[in-house]
């Protein structure tokens, strides 16, 4: 074992560009390796788990049983339906283009996959710990966007390629409003990398995320939803309207990756929003386990971190079971409108309250900043004025929204008038 | 070596696709491979210390720029399917013209004996980067941010339909 | 330390400029010649972020004017692309030697 660690740190340590710290250390190369593995195979394993409670879950919320013929409870249905995918024929229709149309559901899959790489899942175990972290999520995301335009445009479909149409146009929107949140977390946290975001999250330095800055959260959350394309957000695949958008013409082992990356991608985001807003793997005793025995507080973090990723889960499937379907005109007037005028407010005011509690940094790199006048507040009195300051931007909207809903409905209310008389 | 094999793949993904627009005639096809080029950017990015500038080629560049290219062709598909040839008259005389100029730089550019420094880098890019940014550079990343809101809307209002009544092509 | 000699990174981006410059210069459609001016753009990256790094390891000028072509490559693009559609709605064309009139 001792060998096969130094092989391994002798040929990560040679390469540099792989995004690791100098001083490689074999515990280091060892938690990487294993964040490697979980993002490799257990996330794509877990669409299998993910499909049975998303059917289980719906079926109880429109008050039916929902799969329990295969295994116990239907465990084993999700088994039974990846068989099904895997035997089905694998057809081309004859005017598609063959290589793009193939191309396609790898590219969605992978892009949904490489998020992954950068969630830190308990205290030092992490896939790759970049400077750049929440940007690079935001980067692979582009790839997914790109795998279904070429699988809408490929099919030789007029629906695939609404769909794709609509698929570009929202998922183009919303990662605006998605990434101005990011931004704001990583004005608060003062740093790209998730690890970095998940310490400052303890309760030494103020807080999750989620109570300091409620706003950004909503934003963030809606707009992620958004971006994997589920429900209320599922116009790229509204059954109803356009058959079942850019998939519409694939079948067998392809159609299976797309619902990969379906699954997958919004397993990311539950994962992503318990990194970013509920503190990651933080919680009670875990710091002071990994202190005494970093196994034993590995453990307990990933509990920590898989229960806020399920209660994460839980809600977009509730989403799913509970609300409408937006209309597409609606839905981009939504992220343009409004989501993204209120992240840009949000982000502002984010900004002048951190660069009020900012404590003074000056490193050997030469630059420095000096401290701001509410430093000596420390983390907690920052995490109490950022949610004071979220409070009031949501209390503008608020009123914002009311005032245009008032005059819409004056003119409506006048317009009926007129059509009367 | 690694880093040398790591350079040979993505220059086949960037000089492949490169080859890739000017061989093919359809379009959409063009388009493909230039986002294929452009993630090979990415990667070079990477090899060359500037891992921002690689996050920031994906974002902008595949995310926005190739896709706002795959869009346009969608949009003017008609295009595509035209039979008659995609090069004009000059592709002879651009043919002779490119690999001389290709050699002729070459050339020229291998004489130097470029100043290369073997420092290591040290420190985080990134910082120094955001320093740069908002210090020695803040008034070209002003500019550029108002270049950016002007293209905005004036993009906007070039590709708005003035002719029809409700813009049904929207 | 690093393995590359510069001199790749040169060959690399000189053939890349002359491939986007052979698009722009053949190309009918006004779309493909964007592609090319996008890969002459590209090229010229290359070029500021690989002298950056062979030259001056510890600074970050080439970088800075990398983000600042992408930007205006950005822009442009999205310039370009709503002109092209614009023209496409009212002459049925994108096919820059058919775009010859002023005005319409």
């Amino acid at each position: 074992m001792e060998q096969l660690i130094n092989w391994l740190a002798n040929i990560l340590e040679n390469t540099s560009w792989w995004g690791l710290p100098a001083d490689v250390s074999a515990a280091v190369i060892v938690w990487s390796v294993y964040g490697f593995i979980l993002a490799l195979v257990v996330a794509p394993m877990a669409m299998i788990v993910l499909t049975w409670l998303e059917r289980k879950i719906i079926a109880r919320i429109q008050d039916r049983i929902g799969p329990n013929r295969a295994g116990p409870f239907g465990l084993l249905q999700a088994v039974a339906d990846a068989i099904k995918m895997l035997t089905k024929e694998d057809t081309t229709p004859a005017g598609a283009d063959r290589v793009p149309f193939n191309i396609g559901p790898g590219l969605a899959a992978v892009a949904a996959i490489l998020i992954y790489a950068v969630i830190p899942v308990a205290p030092g175990i992490v896939g790759t710990d970049l400077n750049i972290g929440i940007f690079y999520i935001v980067a692979v995301g582009s790839f997914g966007v790109l795998g279904i335009l070429m699988a809408g445009w490929s099919s030789n479909n007029k629906y695939a390629l609404l769909g794709a149409f609509r698929a570009v146009s929202q998922l183009v929107s919303y990662e605006i409003p998605m990434v101005l949140s990011l931004i704001t977390i990583a004005v608060v946290a003062g740093s790209m990398s998730t690890v970095t975001i998940v310490d400052k999250q303890s309760w030494v330095n103020g807080g999750w995320y989620l109570i300091a800055m409620p706003v950004t959260f909503l934003l963030f959350f809606l707009s992620s939803v958004a971006e994997v394309g589920r429900s209320p957000f599922d116009l790229l695949e509204a059954d109803s309207e356009i058959v079942a958008g850019f998939h519409v013409e694939y079948s067998g082992l392809k159609f299976g990756l797309f619902m990969i990356a379906e699954y997958v991608h919004a397993l990311a985001v539950a994962a992503l929003t318990a990194t970013l807003f509920l503190g990651g793997w933080h919680g009670p005793f875990v710091t002071q386990l990994t202190a005494s025995s970093p196994v034993a507080g590995a453990i307990l973090g990933h509990i920590y971190f898989l229960l806020k990723v399920g209660v994460i889960v839980f809600i977009l499937m509730w989403f799913r079971g509970t609300l409408p379907r937006f209309r597409i005109d609606q839905l981009l007037d939504f992220g343009w409108k409004f989501m993204t005028p209120v992240a840009l407010l949000n982000l502002l005011v984010t900004a002048f309250v951190v660069k009020l509690f900012q404590p003074g940094v000056s490193t050997g790199m030469g630059y420095a900043i000096s401290a701001g006048p509410l430093a000596s507040f420390g983390g907690v009195g920052q995490t109490i004025a950022l949610l004071i300051a979220n409070l009031l931007v949501a209390f503008l909207v608020s009123l914002a929204v009311r005032a245009f809903a008032r005059r819409s409905k004056a003119q409506a209310l006048r317009a009926v008038a007129a059509v009367e008389n | 070596m690694a880093e040398q094999i790591v350079f040979f793949i993505f220059t086949i993904l960037v000089l492949g696709g490169g080859i890739g627009i000017i061989s093919t005639k359809n379009l959409y096809y063009s388009a493909l491979f230039l986002s294929m080029t452009l993630s090979g950017m990415a990667g070079y990015f990477v090899l060359l210390n500037a891992g921002f500038l690689a996050a920031v080629q994906v974002v902008v560049y595949v995310g926005a720029i190739a896709i706002l290219i795959l869009f346009a062709i969608m949009l003017s598909r008609r295009m595509m399917t035209s039979s008659e040839p995609q090069t004009n008259r000059q592709t002879w005389l651009a043919a002779i013209v490119s690999p001389l100029l290709f050699i002729a730089i070459l050339v020229l550019v291998l004489q130097v004996n470029w100043p290369v420094s073997s420092a290591a880098p040290t420190g985080d890019a990134l910082i120094l980067l955001g320093m740069s940014f908002l210090g020695s550079y803040v008034i070209p990343f002003e500019v550029i941010s108002v270049l950016l809101l002007v293209a905005l809307v004036g993009a906007i209002i070039l590709a708005r339909d003035t002719h029809t009544d409700t813009g049904r092509e929207q | 330390m690093t393995a590359i000699p510069l001199s790749w990174w040169v060959s690399v981006a000189t053939a890349l400029f002359v491939i986007g410059l052979y698009a722009t210069l053949t190309r009918k459609n006004a779309i493909a010649v964007l592609i090319g001016l996008e890969l002459m753009l590209n090229s010229a990256n290359i070029n500021f972020v690989a002298f950056n790094r062979y030259t001056t390891p510890n600074q970050v000028g080439g970088q800075i004017f990398a983000v600042f072509v992408i930007a205006i490559a950005a822009a442009e693009a999205a310039v370009a692309l709503a002109i092209i559609i614009a023209t496409y709605r009212r002459s049925a064309t994108v096919d820059v030697e058919d775009i010859d009139s002023m005005k319409f």
